[in-house]
C-alpha cells in the first residue's frame, strides 16, 4: 500500500487473494476525491499467436494452459469449437454427459475453493477485521469443520475432473467430437457415496453466504454497487445452464437487449474495445455501444438471465436470491457471493443427477460430421462466459484464434466497483487499512483471475508507481 | 554348441546367438539397455548413444557391437547412468519438447525415458530453436521441434518401405529431417500406413486427427517405465528357476 503526499494519484498493490497480481490506480481530481479507478494488468497478451499452426485437435488440451485456475474451462470451450470444426457438435449422450459431469465438478471444487478460501475470511469475520486473522488460517482456526468441508469439496470436484479429463489438472478427456472415457461403474460408486454430504455441505455454504447478506444488507446493498447489463448463457427453455446454450443479455432494469442467440453469430452482437492503458480489452454489446454495452458475467449474471433453474434445491433457493431485486436484475455487487453458493449447490445436484444417469456407462464416445474451417464455442465458465473461436486452414492448422474470458468481460465492472468503494471510502489523500481492504473485497466480489485474463505467458514484478497531476512519476516502488 | 556365445552383463551371465549385437543379446535375455534410435525392426544407426555400454571397459554403442565370448559388460555404473542422464537432458533442451500439450505424452519414448532416469527439469540451458512444421500432407503432421534426428524414419522408409521419404539435411545445430530434399509431404509418396509413420519415438511424425483419443492412465508408459517389459521376462524366467 503507498500512498502520495500531495500527489494527485495513488496506486494500490496488489489485491491479495486474487489470482495473478493487480495493480490499481486512483486519480484524483484538484479538490482530493475519486475521479477515476482503473485496474491495470501488468502481464502480457501472446497466446493467441502461440497457437497459430498448431493443429486444431491440440486446442483443448494446448489452451488450459492459458490458465491454472480453471483449465477445465478452458479445455471444454476449446473442445466445444474444435466439435464444429470435425462436423461433430451433435454430442453422443454419453460425451455430452461426462463432459457436463466434468464441467459441475470443476465447477462445484473452483466456487467451493473461491467461498472457502478466499470469501469466508472476509464473511466471518468483517471485512474491517484484522489482516492477520481474516484469512484461511484464521478460518481453520475459529471453524475447524467448515474448513474441513472446504478442502474436503474442493477434492471431491478434482476426483470428478480426474475421472472425467483423466488428470486433476491438465486432462485430456474432451476430444474433437466428443471424449475418451466414460466413467466406469467403480469409478461411479465412489462419487454417489460422497454426493448427499457434498450437497449438505453446499447448502450450509450457501446458508453463510445468504445470512451474511441479509444481516449485512444495508450496508452490503451499496458497497461497489451499480447498474449494470448482465450477459450469460441460457438454455432454449430460459433454465440456468452452464454447459451449453444461447447468449442472453438484460439491462439494468430487466429488459432483454439480447435473448436466445446463438452463439456461433457472436461477432454481431459482441465488440472488443482496446483502450491503451490496459492490455485487458473491454467487451460491450454492440447495439448498446462501447459507452453503456458492458455488462456482467459470472454467477450475478447467470441468476439474473435465467428464469429458473432445472434443480429443485437451487431453484427454490434461487427464488428466494431474486426477491433481493424486488422483481428487477440484481445489482448488487457483494451478492455474487450467495449467487455463487447458489451455483455451488446446483452443481453438486446436477453431479448427482448424472451419476444416476446409465449414459455414463455408453460406449459410443465420439460423433462425426462435415468438416468446417472455423468452430465457436461458449462455455459458463465459473467466473462467466468464455468465448474460444478458433479458424483452420486446409492443412488443419490453426490459423486464427481469439479467446474472450471472464475476468475480460468483467474487467469494466470491477473499474466500476473499485471507483465506487473508493469515492465512499476514500479520506483525504491517505490511503487506509481500511480502504485497502474494500477494494480487495470489491474485486474478489468478481472472482478474477488476471493472468488468465490477460493470457499471460509470464510475470512481471509487482510495482508502485505515483504520478502528480501533470503525468511525472514522483515515486516508484515495489512491494516488499 | 558353436552357433551360442556367453558374456556377462553387470556380472549376469548372458547366452547369446552368433552375429546378436550386444542390444539384442541382452533384451533375449531380459536385461534392458536403454535406447532411442534402435529398434528391433530397423538396422542400427548409432546415433543416440544412449545404448552406451562398456565393454571390457571401453564405451561402445551396444545396438551395433556383436557379442563375443567371454565379453565383459557394464550397463548399469554409476558413471553410464549419469552420461545416459546427460544425453537425455540434451535432447530437451535442443528442441521444443512441450509434453504438456503433446499428443505422444505417456506414449513418448524420449519422456518415458526422463521417467525412467528420475529426471524432473533438465540442468542445461532450453536453446528454443525455431523449427519448422509440415502440415501439408491430409493424414499426416510432422513436426520438427519434438525431433530428436534418431533417423528411425529415415531407415524405416528407406529399408522397409522402401520409399526414401525421410533423410537428414543440414549439419550441427541445423540438421534437421528432410523431406525429399527440401520437399511438403504432401508432395512424396508417403503413406499413412507407411512404417516411417509409425517408427517415430516422439511426436515429431504424427498421424493426424488421432490426437488425445486414447485417456491417460491407457497410454504405454502410464503405467510401467520404459523397458520394463523387457526387465519383466527375466524376473518370469527367474521365476520358472
Ligand atoms: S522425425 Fe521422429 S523418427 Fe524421424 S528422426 Fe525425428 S524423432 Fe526420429
Ligand atoms: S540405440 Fe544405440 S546409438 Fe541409439
Amino acid at each position: 500500500m503507498k500512498s502520495t503526499n500531495g500527489g494527485k494519484l495513488i496506486v494500490l498493490e496488489p489485491v491479495t487473494r486474487i489470482e495473478g497480481h493487480a495493480k490499481v490506480t486512483l486519480f484524483l481530481n484538484d479538490e482530493g476525491c475519486v475521479k477515476q479507478a482503473r485496474m491495470h494488468v501488468i502481464e502480457f497478451r501472446g497466446f493467441e499467436r502461440f497457437v497459430q499452426g498448431r493443429p486444431y485437435w491440440e486446442m483443448p488440451v494446448l489452451v488450459q494452459r492459458l490458465c491454472g485456475i480453471c483449465p477445465v474451462s478452458h479445455h471444454l470451450a476449446a473442445a466445444k469449437a474444435v466439435d464444429r470444426i470435425v462436423g461433430g457438435e451433435n454430442l453422443t449422450p454419453t460425451a455430452e454427459k461426462m463432459r457436463r459431469l466434468m464441467h459441475y465438478g470443476q465447477m462445484f471444487q473452483s466456487h467451493a475453493l473461491h467461498f472457502f478460501h478466499l470469501v469466508s475470511p472476509d464473511l466471518l469475520f468483517g471485512f474491517d477485521a484484522d489482516p492477520a486473522i481474516r484469512n484461511v488460517i484464521g478460518v481453520a482456526k475459529k471453524y475447524p469443520d467448515l474448513a474441513v468441508q472446504g478442502v474436503m469439496m474442493r477434492k471431491y470436484g478434482q476426483e470428478i475432473i480426474k475421472a472425467t479429463a483423466g488428470k486433476k489438472i491438465h486432462g485430456t478427456g474432451a476430444i474433437p467430437g466428443g471424449i475418451n472415457k466414460n466413467l466406469s461403474v467403480e469409478e461411479r460408486d465412489v462419487f454417489l457415496r460422497d454426493i448427499d454430504k457434498m450437497l449438505d455441505w453446499a447448502q450450509s455454504a450457501l446458508k453463510i453466504a445468504k445470512d451474511y447478506t441479509a444481516e449485512n444488507l444495508d450496508r452490503l446493498a451499496s458497497f461497489g454497487s451499480f447498474p449494470s447489463n448482465h450477459l450469460s448463457l441460457v438454455r432454449e427453455d430460459g433454465a440456468l445452464d452452464l454447459y451449453h446454450g444461447n447468449l442472453r443479455a438484460i439491462d439494468a432494469e430487466g429488459n432483454k437487449i439480447l435473448d436466445q442467440v446463438d452463439y456461433a453469430n457472436y461477432l454481431d452482437f459482441i465488440a472488443e474495445e482496446v483502450r491503451p492503458w490496459s492490455y485487458m480489452k473491454f467487451p460491450f454489446i454492440k447495439s448498446v455501444g462501447p459507452e453503456d454495452g458492458w455488462y456482467r458475467v459470472g454467477p450475478l449474471a447467470r441468476l439474473n438471465n435465467c428464469d429458473f433453474i432445472d434443480t429443485p434445491i437451487a431453484e427454490k433457493e434461487r427464488k428466494e436470491f431474486v426477491k433481493l431485486g424486488n422483481g428487477k436484475p440484481i445489482n448488487v455487487t457483494m451478492a455474487y457471493h450467495w449467487a455463487r453458493m447458489v451455483e455451488l449447490v446446483h452443481a453438486a445436484e446436477k453431479i448427482k443427477e448424472l451419476l444416476n444417469d446409465p449414459d455414463l456407462q455408453g460406449d459410443d464416445l465420439v460423433a462425426k460430421g462435415k468438416r468446417r474451417r472455423e468452430g465457436i464455442g461458449l462455455i459458463e465458465a465459473p467466473r462467466g462466459t468464455l468465448f474460444h473461436h478458433y479458424k483452420v486452414d486446409e492443412n488443419d492448422q490453426v490459423v486464427m484464434a481469439n479467446l474472450i474470458v471472464s475476468t475480460t468481460h468483467n474487467n469494466e465492472p470491477m473499474n466500476r466497483a473499485v471507483q465506487k468503494v473508493a469515492e465512499e471510502y476514500l479520506d483525504g489523500k491517505e490511503i487506509t487499512e481500511g480502504l485497502l481492504n474494500h477494494i480487495e473485497v470489491a474485486i474478489r466480489a468478481y472472482d478474477p483471475c488476471l493472468s488468465c485474463a490477460t493470457h499471460a505467458l509470464g510475470r512481471m514484478p509487482l510495482l508502485v508507481e505515483l504520478m502528480d497531476a501533470e503525468g511525472n512519476i514522483i515515486n516508484r516502488k515495489t512491494r516488499d | 554348441m558353436s552357433d551360442t556365445i556367453t558374456f556377462t552383463v553387470d556380472g549376469v551371465e548372458v547366452t547369446g546367438r552368433k552375429g546378436q549385437t550386444i542390444i539384442q543379446a541382452a533384451d533375449d535375455a531380459g536385461i534392458y539397455i536403454p535406447r532411442l534410435c534402435w529398434t528391433k525392426k530397423l538396422k542400427p544407426g548409432a546415433s543416440c548413444r544412449l545404448c552406451t555400454v562398456l565393454v571390457n571397459n571401453r564405451p561402445t554403442a551396444s545396438c551395433t557391437q556383436p557379442i563375443g565370448e567371454g565379453m565383459v559388460v557394464l550397463n548399469e555404473t554409476e558413471q553410464l547412468i549419469t552420461y545416459r542422464k546427460n544425453l537425455v537432458e540434451m535432447l530437451f533442451v535442443e528442441g521444443n519438447h512441450f509434453c504438456m500439450f503433446c499428443e505422444k505424452s505417456g506414449n513418448c519414448e524420449l519422456q518415458a525415458m526422463a521417467y525412467r532416469f528420475g529426471i524432473a527439469a533438465p540442468k542445461f540451458p532450453y536453446m528454443f530453436p525455431k523449427r519448422e512444421l509440415d502440415a501439408s500432407h491430409p493424414d499426416i503432421f510432422l513436426d520438427r521441434n519434438r525431433c530428436i534426428l534418431c533417423g528411425r524414419c529415415v531407415r524405416a522408409s528407406r529399408d522397409l518401405d522402401g520409399k526414401g521419404v525421410f533423410q537428414f539435411v543440414g549439419r550441427g545445430n541445423h540438421k534437421k529431417i528432410g523431406v525429399n530434399a527440401e520437399a511438403r509431404l504432401a508432395d512424396t509418396n508417403v503413406d499413412v500406413s507407411d512404417d516411417a509413420v509409425g517408427s517415430c519415438p516422439v511426436g515429431a511424425i504424427l498421424k493426424k486427427r488421432v490426437g488425445f483419443a486414447v485417456p491417460v492412465g491407457q497410454r504405454l508408459y502410464d503405467h510401467q517405465p520404459i523397458g520394463s517389459d523387457t526387465e519383466a521376462k527375466a524376473r518370469r524366467s527367474a521365476r520358472g528357476k
